[in-house]
């Protein structure tokens, strides 16, 4: 009896880490695709997407997590395929260095603004 | 003088945003493929279409020439008008044309084949259309050139033409 009960629990805990991780991997899989732009119906994630292109992505991105592959490796298998247009965050490089600093800039630029004239007023 | 320096940082400062997003604005909001991007022949395993045996890349692009890889399927009208082309390019002996049978149905892609001739010295099956994205394509029909350092040098999004063709016949000459 004893035995049975400690099979039944191994069993329930193994099941249940196993749902776990899939939860885990579903959350990854949806986090990525929509990150990912259907290139054929503009203006949709693949997520959203029902079109042929869409469909193949979406197994492309589950056989990826399947092998172990991260967030990061997938999109870079992607970007390699379509280029960066494929991914809805822009990297960081030459073409969009402006897009990523000039928040930046604007911010530093507003804070020392406010900065110095509070520093007036006192 | 103080003034003025604020009014010429404004004025600097909002030149260079309106020429930034006014450049930014004469981009193409679609996707536009690089045509001419040199990548190499991804590495697969597809099923043949005749025998249903597994091929692997290497066995299919074995040969020191030129390959193209025409990625067609039955249900797609453009396929229909560049099939007389691509007929043509066969007779090529420079070239081997390999052609990926995109989510179709087997016998009516059997039956394409039987009706308008069959181009293709290996035609390999793409069901799920995975092995398309290994290529970078993203709908049918594509075309690409495969020189013979197993490099695709050339892609042709849509149905060739005439014009394509020709292009073609001097890159594989």
């Amino acid at each position: 009896m004893k035995i049975l009960k400690i099979f039944i629990i191994i069993f329930l805990s193994m099941g249940f880490s196993q749902s776990k991780s899939d939860e885990k991997s579903d959350k990854m899989k949806s986090k990525i695709l929509k990150n990912i732009r259907c290139l054929i119906c503009q203006g949709q994630s693949v997520y959203d997407s029902e079109s042929d292109f869409a469909s193949s992505i979406k197994l492309i991105v589950h056989k990826k997590i399947n092998e172990g592959s991260n967030e990061g490796q997938i999109y870079e298998f992607l970007r390699k395929k379509y280029g960066d247009w494929i991914v809805y965050d822009p990297k960081l490089n030459k073409n969009t260095y402006i897009l990523w600093l000039l928040p930046l800039l604007l911010f530093l630029f507003g804070g020392v603004t406010i900065f110095k004239r509070l520093k007036n007023k006192k | 003088m103080k003034n003025k320096f604020i009014l010429f940082t404004v004025i600097m400062f909002t030149s260079f945003c309106f020429i930034v997003f006014y450049k930014g604005l004469n981009n193409s909001s679609t996707y536009t493929p690089k045509i001419t991007d040199k990548k190499n022949v991804p590495i697969f395993e597809a099923k043949d279409f005749n025998s249903n045996a597994y091929l692997n890349s290497e066995k299919i692009f074995e040969d020191d020439i030129f390959y193209i890889i025409n990625i067609w399927a039955s249900w797609c009208v453009p396929c229909r008008t560049e099939h007389p082309l691509l007929m043509k390019l066969s007779k090529n002996q420079t070239v081997k044309l390999v052609g990926l049978n995109y989510k179709d149905n087997l016998n009516n892609a059997k039956d394409f084949i039987n009706e308008f001739g069959n181009p293709y010295s290996q035609i390999i099956i793409d069901n799920d259309g995975t092995l398309s994205v290994e290529f970078g394509a993203y709908g049918v029909p594509e075309t690409f050139i495969i020189d013979k350092n197993k490099k695709i040098i050339r892609k042709f999004v849509g149905p060739i033409n005439e014009e394509i063709v020709k292009k073609i016949e001097s890159i594989i000459k």
